[in-house]
């Protein structure tokens, strides 16, 4: 049961969105979209683990 | 793991998500997906015990093993696909969603031929 990946997920969109707004304002758009993508890919790798976790139980437990 | 545990998690999941889409939809569709996992892995232990007792009732009645894991596996599929398709649906693509759904019953057709099978096989055998 990790219930902290929830929130380390809602921390990191948060702080992304935060710095992104930041870096438009000052005027770096390819520092934001930059900083946008390595958000979704690092909270990508958290999410993909979690998946195959679940599918591994799943085909385990229904013997598929 | 207890029935209270779970809806909060799913009422903090949901809350933000809310908060989440407004700024970043992508993260919220990530955060969706994290909390169902953790719902369901959590779950499972529960199910497995259930699922044990009912083998154990199948193999006590003498029934083929073959029709009880078909089961099983149509079950299975038929979570996963729930799953993914209802993601898909999340992220605004139900046209995905469809064809993953599609996919599944595709699936559970396939799975379940040899239990249609032994059905027309008595069929037939009945038929003079």
């Amino acid at each position: 049961m990790d219930v902290n990946l929830i929130f380390k997920i809602a921390a990191i969109g948060i702080v992304i969105a935060v710095l992104n707004n930041v870096l438009i304002r000052s005027g770096r758009e390819e520092m934001a979209m930059m900083t946008t993508l390595t958000g979704i890919v690092v909270v990508l790798m958290m999410v993909i683990s979690l998946i195959s976790k679940l599918f591994d139980t799943v085909r385990t437990m229904f013997q598929l | 793991m207890d029935i209270m545990q779970i809806v909060a998690l799913g009422i903090i999941g949901a809350i933000m998500a809310t908060i989440l889409k407004e700024y970043k939809p992508e993260y919220a569709i990530q955060l969706s997906i994290v909390a169902g996992l953790v719902i369901f892995i959590s779950i499972l232990g529960k199910f497995n015990q259930v699922l044990e007792v009912l083998k154990g009732y199948a193999i006590k009645a003498d029934i083929d093993i073959l029709y009880f894991s078909t089961i099983l596996k149509i079950v299975g599929i038929a979570y996963i696909t729930e799953f993914g398709a209802q993601i898909c649906r999340d992220a605004g693509e139900s046209s995905i969603a469809t064809k993953v759904e599609l996919a599944g019953k595709v699936l559970i057709m396939a799975i379940a031929v040899p239990i249609y099978a032994a059905l027309f096989d008595i069929i037939l055998k009945i038929m003079p």
